[in-house]
């Protein structure tokens, strides 16, 4: 058995409000790759963010190369030899390849920085991964494949014995991710420990050695990769208790009309041919990964980012949406699960977000009709039990569940049918979730339609009538309440791309 | 048609002097033979010498404003800092009997003091750099006036003791012909100032502050001290434009200078260094330079006074700024 490079024992974290690692225990070997998995904010990056120093553990130990160690930022990480190779890469896109290389410890000549010589280097180290890429190029010229290319060549010039990988597949292509399979696996052959963090099963079973499932924080095991299914990976990812009851039966009646269809929508790469319908008094959960399109199709729905395709039809008649403003016309709303960047504006009162998306219909003349104004905002601070001591209140000195009212009610004002909600509860603690969920609950009984966007399986199988799982820009099913489950959930949303190709 | 593009754009030439540049210096030259042609008294010797008088102290800061551009930052307080320092310089000459040589290393001084200043607090407490030099631009004009209390400002000139520090900037030949010396150090300060660029690890690190300062900072680089460096630099180059200010000019009214580092700010941009940072050019700031003080210098021959330079001026910096923003569009 080869021997442990890397232990962490015990590693505990906490933020305030969030217990974030409860004493996880990881290692890696010499000459393995090591995948690290679990749903989204299972606690994998932050793990590898404790190790290597972006974050201070609270307790536990770290032991690398038969020593504790403690690193204080990522640069005695870097000098130690445990190097990130980052899902956003971490380059300088106006200098060249070799110069990001070697920042920060540029050979000399004199006072002149020694360019050729760097460029020599390297091309030796290219070589060394038999990889070909000129050293002069500039950094932004190369494809994303190259420029992670560039980032394990830097972290080998670093004479790193342990490379962790975060999610270094996200935006590659297949012939790309074969390249890069293929330094790995030599990388493995080499000795240096590799630790893998990826949501896509197909690569964990093609490239891992073992597999570490985290879920809520803690570690729940460890598998070889060799001797195990996919369906026991998912399994102890998954395997949590729901505290809140699930929805086992959808709430909308089958014969409700349908209000929105939309057929064959194509929107770049992460929306890829998307159908799906949404009854009146429905609500339709969007689950899936991270990355997974579900935003991405929203919003090419909603005009604001273009389509390149896909008729959209409401109730029963098909209209052109190209812009915000059309699907608003058409009595569409979208909450942005970004609010303070999409929703709110923060620094104004409740009554003047209420009636920012209509504000035309509260003016008399050239003036703001104030009274008619709070009123219709007093009525929706009633209806939604908004918590404020008044109208006038900023907003931002509102929770983040009273701002996520005024964002509905602005929509509410503005007499919307069907609303997409994205991410409805982050950010927001448990109290307040509760009562979005029985507002949304409220909103459908009353006749509105919503499309939830989910990345909790919990809210996902609490609230939803209906399933639509995405993988990757593509529809992977669909599942009615009473048959979805997380397990066939998450099967969905880790579709593998063997799978998917098959499907065509 | 296709093949020629590609032979121009891969041509060793144009790719050394780049092809933002190469376009400049195309304005310029046909600039140059519209103004000779069109006027007969712009064809004399004595118009060159003015252009490079007019030329200089802008010069000088939009060679040193070029750094804090690449950093993506910016300094206004240039203009009337200039002014401030050139306006206390000669006070401590006239009233301190201070020698011009001395007097000249606290104008220089001045400078990079104002520069640090600009560059810790921008560096450390992250206040945008327009309104930290907003700030510090306004500080200077009031403080050159209140410092010396409002004394305009005079340097020795003609047969008075300490005029010879006019003549690092021009030479009078008995015969009376004018040689701008200055332009020679213009030079050699753009081959200097283009090698700190381009080769040293200040210029480098200058460049990747613009670029990605949190992977420059990850890559564990002292960040602070080469994003205040890069301040120093501009504050030091304000400095050598007051003297080149106070060396061409007779009379320093304190509290003016407020536009001059728009001029100056515009050079850079239009020789192609981008107000996002992460690319700049000494070279492409001279050539800018050349551009605006020709016209400056042009116009009025050919009937178009003051205003009309602005407008034009105006409408280059906007034709500059596009062409750039486009080409980097393109780019996948």
């Amino acid at each position: 058995m080869p021997e442990v490079i890397l232990t962490m024992k015990g590693i505990d974290k906490s933020f305030p409000g969030v217990h974030a690692l409860d004493h996880v225990d990881f290692e890696v070997r010499k000459g393995e790759v090591h995948a690290l998995m679990g749903e989204n904010g299972a606690g994998k990056s932050t793990l590898m963010k404790v190790l290597t120093g972006i974050y201070t553990k609270d307790s536990g130990t770290i032991t690398y190369e038969g020593r504790e160690v403690t690193f204080a930022n990522p640069r005695e990480a870097q000098q130690a030899g445990i190097v990130i190779v980052h899902q956003e890469l971490n380059m300088m896109g106006h200098l060249t390849v070799a110069q990001n290389i070697f920042i920060g410890r540029e050979p000399k000549k004199g006072i002149r920085i020694d360019d050729n010589a760097m460029n020599v280097e390297a091309t030796k180290l290219f070589k060394q991964l038999g990889i070909e890429i000129d050293p002069k190029t500039t950094m932004s010229e190369l494809t994303v494949a190259k420029q992670q290319m560039c980032e394990i060549a830097k972290a080998i010039s670093h004479d790193a014995k342990v490379i962790i990988f975060d999610e270094p597949t996200a935006a590659l292509t297949d012939t790309e991710i074969e390249q890069l399979f293929v330094i790995i696996r030599d990388l493995r052959a080499k000795g240096y420990g590799i630790v893998y963090i990826s949501h896509r099963m197909d690569e964990i079973k093609k490239i891992t050695d073992r597999v570490s499932v985290m879920r809520d924080g803690q570690y729940i095991g460890t598998l070889i990769t060799e001797d195990c299914t996919k369906e026991d990976i998912i399994n102890m990812m998954v395997g949590r208790v729901i505290y809140e009851d699930p929805k086992t039966q959808s709430q909308c009646p089958p014969d409700a009309p349908v209000v929105l269809k939309v057929e064959h929508l194509n929107a770049g790469k992460m929306v890829q041919d998307v159908s799906f319908e949404l009854k009146k008094g429905e609500i339709l959960g969007f689950a899936g990964l991270v990355g997974a399109g579900r935003t991405e199709t929203c919003r090419a729905l909603f005009g604001a980012d273009p389509k390149q395709g896909g008729d959209i039809y409401i109730e029963g008649k098909k209209v052109e949406i190209h812009s915000p403003k059309d699907a608003v016309e058409h009595g569409l709303s979208y909450l942005s699960e970004d609010r303070k960047r999409y929703g709110i504006v923060l620094k104004k009162s409740i009554t003047e977000n209420s009636t920012l998306a209509t504000l035309k219909e509260y003016t008399k003349g050239l003036f703001i009709d104030r009274p008619k104004e709070e009123k219709v905002t007093q009525r929706y601070v009633d209806e939604l039990r908004t918590k404020t001591p008044g109208i006038d209140q900023l907003v931002m000195n509102l929770s983040g569940g009273n701002q996520q009212k005024v964002v509905i009610a602005k929509w509410l004002v503005n007499d919307a049918k069907i609303m997409i909600f994205d991410e409805p509860t982050r950010g927001i603690d448990v109290g307040a979730k509760q009562e979005i969920y029985e507002l949304m609950g409220r909103l459908v009984k009353e006749g509105k339609s919503i499309i939830m966007i989910s990345s909790e399986m919990t809210e996902i199988l609490r609230m939803s009538d209906r399933i639509l799982v995405m993988c990757e820009g593509k529809k992977t099913g669909e599942l009615d309440i009473a048959e979805a489950t997380q397990e066939n959930i998450m099967n969905l949303a880790t579709r593998d791309i063997d799978m998917r190709e098959g499907d065509k | 048609m296709e093949k020629q593009k590609k032979s121009l754009a891969s041509n060793p030439i144009v790719r050394a002097i780049g092809v933002q540049r190469l376009v400049i210096l195309i304005v310029l030259v046909v600039l140059y033979l519209f103004f000779y042609w069109r006027s007969v008294p712009f064809r004399r010797y004595t118009t060159l010498v003015q252009i490079c008088n007019f030329m200089y102290y802008i010069l000088l800061m939009a060679i040193g404003v070029t750094f804090p551009l690449i950093t993506g930052g910016n300094d206004l307080s240039m203009g009337t800092g200039l002014i401030c320092y050139s306006v206390i310089g000669s006070y401590l000459i006239r009233m301190y009997n201070m020698p011009v040589w001395a007097a000249l290393i606290c104008t220089i001084a001045m400078g990079v003091l104002m520069g640090t200043i600009n560059g810790v607090i921008i560096a450390k407490i992250e206040i945008p750099p327009f309104i930290m030099t907003l700030s510090t631009m306004m500080f200077c004009r009031g403080m050159g006036a209140v410092l010396t209390n409002n004394f305009s400002g005079t340097w020795p000139d003609g047969s008075q003791a300490g005029a010879w520090f006019r003549s690092i900037f021009r030479i009078v030949t008995p015969n009376k012909t004018i040689i701008p010396l200055g332009m020679l150090w213009m030079i050699l300060l753009v081959i200097i100032m283009t090698f700190i660029l381009n080769h040293t690890r200040v210029g480098r690190y200058i460049i990747a502050i613009g670029s990605n300062k949190e992977a420059l900072k990850l890559s564990g680089v002292n960040v602070f001290k080469w994003h205040v460096f890069a301040y120093m630099i501009c504050g030091f180059f304000t400095g050598l434009a007051a003297i080149a200010y106070a060396g061409t000019f007779s009379n320093i009214t304190p509290g003016t200078g407020a536009g001059f580092e728009l001029d100056a700010i515009g050079s850079a941009i239009i020789g192609g260094t981008a107000m996002t940072g992460g690319s700049g050019s000494v070279v492409g700031t001279f050539l800018g330079c050349l551009l605006i003080s020709l016209l400056k210098t042009g116009l009025p021959f050919i009937g178009l006074q003051a205003n009309w330079q602005q407008i034009i001026t105006g409408g280059i910096l906007l034709a500059a700024v596009t062409i750039d923003m486009m080409r980097n569009r393109k780019r996948p």
